[in-house]
């Protein structure tokens, strides 16, 4: 008979190692689909593996699409800690890209050094006002915020294409639905010439730095992993719950805002409805398989991130379709969940004592 | 004005209600009986999506459109008893796992599609149940109009929340299910597996919200769209709330809310050029939102919700 014995410490190299583990165990599993299709699987393999890290311009454009992953990874990482389900990166992701747009394409006439970090503080904001509302209705009414946060993707998505098609429509566009572009000043710059990589990504992984010294060295910081530990200890302790909560909302909310400032900034120029193909919600992956860790997040963004510029490659290459990151994604997720076990319990063999 | 309450009177409009419901019918049933035992199913997106493809995928090899349903259910309590092993006996988050189980369903319904329609650029069709024709009823002006566009799934889906009621309500295994999903300390105590509960409530429950989707594609529609379940299952998951996890009130959530985005629908059409279609598109989850928002007090949860059981441990 197998027992689980709750661990008092896991060790670092333990939750690391689960953490690769899941990874290589994910590529394993998505063998399984990728036979069943009838292609080349080593051939699949190495083709991912070159299109995601074989040369230099795939290096950058895999860091390019790890950039809004870790954004959305550290949004997932800080709102699971306190146990707060926000699952509405994808909108909150929309809605600073909708800002930026908003105060980055004229409305305003500034230098770069003022209008810039007004256009990213924009959509950090509109991001956390979405999440503030989810987190409201929860800790005011009681409704689950997970339900709330998913179904305001949608309506955000609609407001987007509204605006779109409306007030917010480039004139230029020979009739399609985008925004007017960015103003320069309004713009990221690139980090290297004749590449797409920005600076956004200097900002996430500051950002990730930032967070991990926010949660494991300030008051703040234990007061949010006290609420997610145990939200009722915490209030007997005189914690302020709700305070802590809105805390949480305001950072996850900021974090998923600045994902779509960065890609519009830095990537796109101006914004349309499909800016992000599921950033929101690869963000939750990563967040899983770095445990929930701000450092952990960055080397996890730029795995998920090279899976999927890698089966776009490979796909370009052999004809097979790309959906297939989407389910070494998923199967990542799952292993890393179950391989979870291992870091939380020690597994323990107990023989049946005669009665 | 009149051309607004006008839609209300027509047969056309409620026929499209009840189409828009049956669909939901089959989810909120299913995250139903998935809650009263006590596990929260996050994967109904996916499972919707999986659902309608693998139904009309069946269909569209050879097999008969009830053998198509069958195909639907099987896959459906596939990822149902996956989601149950990984939440039950292991313990597992429910909202991770399930968002996982969506996100594995989802890419293997897409990448399935993709392996076995490569070249095709517009979608295969197949010949969907066909309109009921009901007897005495079909035959009265307007109720014969608005059942005279209904297919046999709809009226399965109705058959469904009867026998889900009567099965939860009356029977000694829907005791032990609302038993485990409040107390699975007792229905320990009575000599019950939680753990085999649990997961057959998952698989049961997956299997319904699969015909939700397979309703989609084998009677609203005669194709598989990649996107086409657009946020269905999670505005399931919302109605349960709505429906304080009961059968009947399941049924008139979803007749509520099919009645809602059928008349959105209609009234676009009034309105439209004044006000942007997106704000009508709206309606149906922001609908769901205060639905959920202004029921969540009064909800009466299933009290070991989302909590895991662990034999011996308290």
């Amino acid at each position: 008979m197998i027992r689980f014995v709750p661990r008092e410490r896991t060790p670092l190299w333990l939750t690391v190692a689960v953490s690769i583990g899941a990874g290589v165990a994910a590529l394993l599993l998505t063998v399984i689909p990728l036979a069943l299709s009838g292609a080349p699987v080593l051939r699949a393999f190495g083709l991912m593996a070159q299109g995601a890290a074989g040369s230099g311009f795939a290096l950058a454009e895999t860091l390019t699409r790890a950039t809004p992953l870790i954004f959305t990874g550290l949004a997932a990482a800080v709102a699971f800690r306190a146990r707060l389900w926000n699952i509405g990166a994808e909108g909150q992701l929309y809605a600073g890209a909708l800002a930026a747009v908003a105060l980055g394409s004229g409305a305003i006439a500034a230098p770069a050094y003022v209008l810039l970090p007004l256009v990213l503080l924009g959509a950090a904001l509109a991001g956390a006002a979405l999440l503030l509302v989810p987190v409201l209705f929860k800790t005011r009414f009681g409704a689950d915020e997970v339900v709330v946060t998913l179904l305001l993707n949608f309506v955000v998505l609609l407001v987007v294409q509204m605006m779109l098609e409306g007030p917010m429509k480039d004139e230029m566009a020979l009739g399609w639905p985008q925004s007017a572009p960015l103003l320069d000043e309004a713009t990221l710059p690139r980090l290297f010439a004749g590449l797409r990589l920005h600076a956004g990504l200097v900002l996430a992984v500051v950002a990730a730095g930032l967070l991990h010294v926010f949660i494991g060295r300030t008051v703040w910081g234990l007061r949010l992993r006290a609420v997610g530990e145990n939200a009722r200890a915490a209030r007997y302790a005189g914690i302020p719950v709700g305070a802590s909560m809105a805390l949480v909302g305001l950072l996850s909310g900021g974090l998923a805002g600045l994902a779509g400032a960065c890609e519009v900034a830095g990537l796109k120029g101006y914004l349309t409805a499909d800016l992000s193909p599921g950033f929101g919600y690869a963000g939750i992956v990563v967040a899983t398989l770095a445990n929930l860790s701000p450092l952990g997040v960055v080397p996890a963004a730029i795995f998920v991130a090279g899976v999927f510029v890698g089966a776009d490659s490979m796909s370009r290459a052999i004809g097979v379709s790309n959906y297939l990151a989407d389910l070494v994604v998923s199967f990542a997720l799952l292993s890393v969940l179950v391989g979870g076990l291992v870091t939380r319990f020690r597994i323990v063999r107990v023989r049946r004592e005669p009665v | 004005m009149w051309a607004a309450l006008d839609i209300l009177l027509q047969a056309n409009f409620w026929a499209a209600a009840i189409r828009i419901a049956t669909p939901l019918i089959f989810g909120v049933l299913g995250a139903l009986v998935c809650e009263r035992a006590g596990v929260l199913n996050l994967g109904i997106e996916g499972i919707f999506v999986a659902g309608a493809m693998s139904g009309w995928l069946a269909v569209y090899l050879g097999a008969s459109l009830w053998g198509g349903v069958a195909v639907a259910a099987a896959t459906g309590a596939a990822f149902g008893l996956l989601l149950g092993l990984l939440t039950v006996p292991l313990g597992l988050s429910q909202h991770v796992t399930g968002l996982g189980v969506t996100m594995l369903a989802t890419a293997a319904t897409y990448f399935g599609y993709r392996v076995a329609f490569s070249t095709v650029s517009t979608p295969p069709r197949i010949e969907p149940f066909p309109p009921l024709h009901v007897p005495v009823l079909g035959d009265l002006p307007f109720i014969g109009t608005v059942l005279g566009q209904q297919s046999a799934l709809t009226v399965f889906a109705f058959l469904c929340v009867g026998a889900v009621a009567v099965v939860l309500a009356r029977t000694p295994l829907g005791l032990a299910l609302r038993a485990v999903g409040d107390n699975p300390e007792a229905v320990e105590a009575q000599g019950l597996s939680v753990v085999a509960l649990r997961v057959g409530a998952v698989t049961a429950g997956s299997a319904l919200m699969a015909l939700g989707g397979a309703f989609l594609t084998l009677s609203a529609f005669n194709a598989f769209y990649f996107g086409m379940i657009n946020g269905r299952g999670w505005v399931c998951i919302a109605l349960t709330v709505f429906a304080s996890w009961r059968p009947g009130k399941a049924l008139l959530g979803a007749l509520l809310f099919g009645a809602l985005d059928a008349y959105q629908l209609r009234i676009q059409t009034i309105a439209g050029g004044v006000v942007p279609s997106q704000v009508f598109l709206m309606l149906p989850y922001l609908f769901s939102i205060a639905a959920l928002v202004l029921l969540a007090r009064r909800a009466d949860y299933p009290r070991a919700l989302m909590k895991p059981y662990f034999k011996g441990q308290r």
